[in-house]
């Protein structure tokens, strides 16, 4: 039986920046083995794992995607020691100076960001942010130590190891998209014993913070008759309130909207009514924002779905997120799957 | 006893002690936590301890010979932090900054609150939901909330101090932590209490609230009457490239360049007596040091040098990176040149230094 908050604190802790998904995605294929009957990297690096369903072939598939790349940064140059980088995912850069960093070099080295003083930098307001162009990162090691051991080019994730606050609140960096992860793996703990009709393919995509790259080629790959992207949403906090916010612990929200078939969406929400599972209508008027902005344009298009966990900061190194809210994402897809019936595609309707 | 014995050393116990108090949290006077750890270090090597009104401790350890010079040593325990002002519903609190925090260092950081050292985070609004323009402002204090989680509200209230949660590393030769400044200066100067000249009365003073006005070290210097005062603090290396390439005029001091020592800052005009010994030590010893760039900061020197009617003082720094930000940098190599230094100008102290051609 996996623990799912030890499973995502160890996730957390390992790297795994769009297209370098490697650290993650070995331990992510590691914990999900014994659940899946057979699992296979693509070729821009997605782990599809296979679950198969109990009904007699060929049996219709449900894919899962939860991305499990995070965002980071990576060595533009080196200069006496200091290194300038610029930004892989998106990032304000008025979070940075301070923060501990590793650079993946040549090893795995410790630095911290450098907020240079006004008077080495271009005239300006004085506390001003910094623009990233001009933000270092120090590793502590001589000019000539770093220019052996530093490329342009090596990548630079956040060092900040997770905290749990009260109630299981976890905080930390890459839980953007990792607590998906975890609630993709908790699914999948929970379907372990369940004949469930349908092949389910779980999948932990890479590359969605910077081109969707998994969201478009895992589809592909699997032919989906259903795709639901897990991926986490606003929780209401400090300067977040407005309608696209939800609040944090209280629940997962579904999308409406362009990515969202209704019908899908009808489907899932009766199911999460049944059981009690508090569930946000999450409006997303022109797209999601996630891989199921990728997924439903696949081939012919496939019929998706869009299950988001709240989560607070979103793209800072002190993300925050409820444990509550990942086990009740997981156990909604595990019950609804237990229950999908074979001909859910030939009911399926655009309108009621 | 040895020479060896009477030579003190940097090596792993005094960088352990550095590890243990640079993970310690303490600010303004209320730094409980920083002076245990202290007291316990220095007791076996002092004739007195005492820890006055405003939590300074004001040890002593006498001199081996009659009519030596009273030398107080200053270093300070509190850092710089943050009070929690007000609470607001799940888990969130307004903060304001004790000491000089540019609050630019703030979003995005993991902090610890009080004795306890509950955690927490200090956040910021996700780069999707911002407008246009947004990144071009400094977030301010009144728009940054304190965040424990909505469950843990309970834990925290107005008037709890809130730290940087930075753990202190070793990085080559590097020291990599939060409140380097000054928990590298009170680990020198304990060291040096079990380390002390016997030539001079040797009045070490660990002061409070030196970031909020060098107060603790105001009263300690009115306490001990000394004739004369070196203060051990840490001071600010800005030693990195300009954003043009162009030379860096503005470095302050720069790591790996030995002690700093100041001749002017803000709050002081050193004493020319006590810094041509310290020059003249240095060259005799070898010892590498610099001469922090005069102009903006200060140190105890500034309070103490105004005390009763005036006491002759210096300041001798070790240099770090990125001073008053959630983790600094400094160097072993400057470290252990600043104990040398100080340790060699003290035995070798002449006992007219204060007499005037």
């Amino acid at each position: 039986m996996t623990d799912i908050k030890q499973f995502l604190n160890e996730l957390l802790s390992l790297p795994g920046l769009s297209a370098y998904e490697g650290p993650a995605r070995e331990h992510i294929a590691s914990t999900w083995k014994p659940l899946v009957d057979e699992m296979q990297v693509s070729p821009i690096g997605s782990l599809h794992a296979l679950k198969k369903g109990f009904g007699s072939e060929p049996r219709p598939r449900i894919l899962l995607a939860a991305h499990m790349d995070a965002i980071g940064m990576m060595v533009t140059g080196v200069t006496d020691g200091f290194l300038s980088f610029t930004e892989i995912g998106g990032i304000d850069p008025r979070l940075l100076p301070g923060l501990r960093v590793t650079v993946h070099a040549k090893r795995n080295l410790p630095g911290i960001i450098v907020m240079p003083r006004d008077a080495l930098l271009p005239e300006r307001k004085s506390e001003t942010p910094v623009e990233m162009k001009y933000l270092f990162i120090d590793l502590g090691l001589s000019a000539a130590e770093t220019a052996e051991l530093v490329q342009i080019g090596d990548l630079v994730s956040f060092a900040q190891e997770p905290m749990e606050l009260p109630n299981g609140i976890i905080t930390g960096h890459s839980l953007d998209n990792r607590a998906s992860v975890a609630a993709v793996t908790a699914c999948l703990e929970e379907l372990h014993n369940v004949q469930h009709a349908w092949d389910v393919w779980a999948v932990a995509t890479a590359q969605e913070e910077e081109t969707l790259g998994g969201g478009f080629t895992a589809p592909f790959a699997i032919r989906p008759d259903l795709a639901v992207a897990i991926d986490v949403t606003f929780a209401k906090g400090p300067g977040a309130s407005d309608w696209r916010t939800f609040p944090l612990g209280k629940g997962v929200s579904l999308g409406i909207g362009s990515n969202v078939h209704p019908g899908f969406f009808k489907a899932v929400k009766e199911v999460a009514d049944k059981l009690d599972i508090p569930v946000h209508n999450e409006l997303m008027p022109r797209g999601s924002g996630t891989d199921a902005l990728a997924m439903q344009i696949v081939a012919d298009g496939i019929t998706t779905l869009v299950i988001g966990i709240p989560l607070r900061y979103m793209h800072t190194p002190v993300e925050m997120v409820a444990m509550k809210d990942i086990q009740r994402a997981g156990h909604l897809l595990a019950s609804f799957i237990a229950t999908l019936p074979v001909d859910f595609m030939q009911n399926l309707k655009w309108d009621d | 006893m040895t020479a060896k014995t009477l030579s003190p050393v940097i090596e792993k116990e005094q960088i352990a002690l550095l590890e243990q108090l640079s993970n310690a949290c303490g600010i303004l006077s209320d730094v409980g936590e920083v002076r245990k750890i202290v007291l316990e270090k220095i007791q076996p090597y002092c004739d007195s301890v005492k820890v006055d009104a405003l939590g300074n401790i004001l040890a002593i350890r006498k001199a081996q010979q009659p009519g030596a010079l009273r030398v107080m040593l200053a270093a300070h325990m509190d850092e710089v932090g943050f009070m929690v002002v007000e609470s607001e519903e799940g888990g969130l609190f307004k903060l304001v900054t004790v000491g000089g925090i540019d609050v630019r260092y703030l979003p995005g950081k993991p902090v610890l609150v009080g004795k306890d050292h509950v955690p927490g985070v200090i956040g910021a609004k996700p780069i999707h939901l911002m407008k246009r323009d947004e990144m071009q402002t400094a977030m301010d204090l009144d728009g940054l909330r304190l965040d424990v989680g909505p469950d843990g509200g309970d834990k925290v209230k107005p008037g709890d101090h809130v730290y940087f949660a930075t753990r202190f590393q070793q990085v080559g030769s590097s020291m990599v932590g939060k409140a380097l400044d000054d928990r590298i200066g009170v680990v020198t100067l304990a060291t040096l209490l079990q380390y002390a000249p016997a030539n001079i009365e040797l009045l070490a003073a660990f002061t409070t609230q030196e970031e909020i006005g060098l107060r603790g070290a105001r009263v300690a210097a009115y306490g001990f009457d000394p004739d004369l005062a070196i203060v051990l603090d840490s001071t600010p290396a800005h030693d990195y490239p300009s954003y043009d390439g162009s030379e860096n005029r503005y470095f302050n001091t720069r790591l790996d360049a030995g002690p700093a020592i100041y001749v002017a800052d803000t709050g002081t005009i050193s004493d020319p007596r006590l810094l041509q010994h310290l020059f003249r030590v240095a060259a005799e010893n070898g010892i590498p040091y610099q001469i922090r760039q005069p102009g903006p900061g200060g140190t105890d020197a500034g309070s103490i040098h105004k005390q009763r009617s005036g006491i002759p003082s210096v300041s001798i720094s070790v240099p770090g990176r990125y001073a008053h930000s959630p983790v600094m940098v400094s160097r072993l190599s400057d470290w252990r040149n600043s104990l040398t230094l100080a340790h060699t100008a003290l035995t070798t102290l002449p006992q007219d230094i204060l007499q005037r051609a």
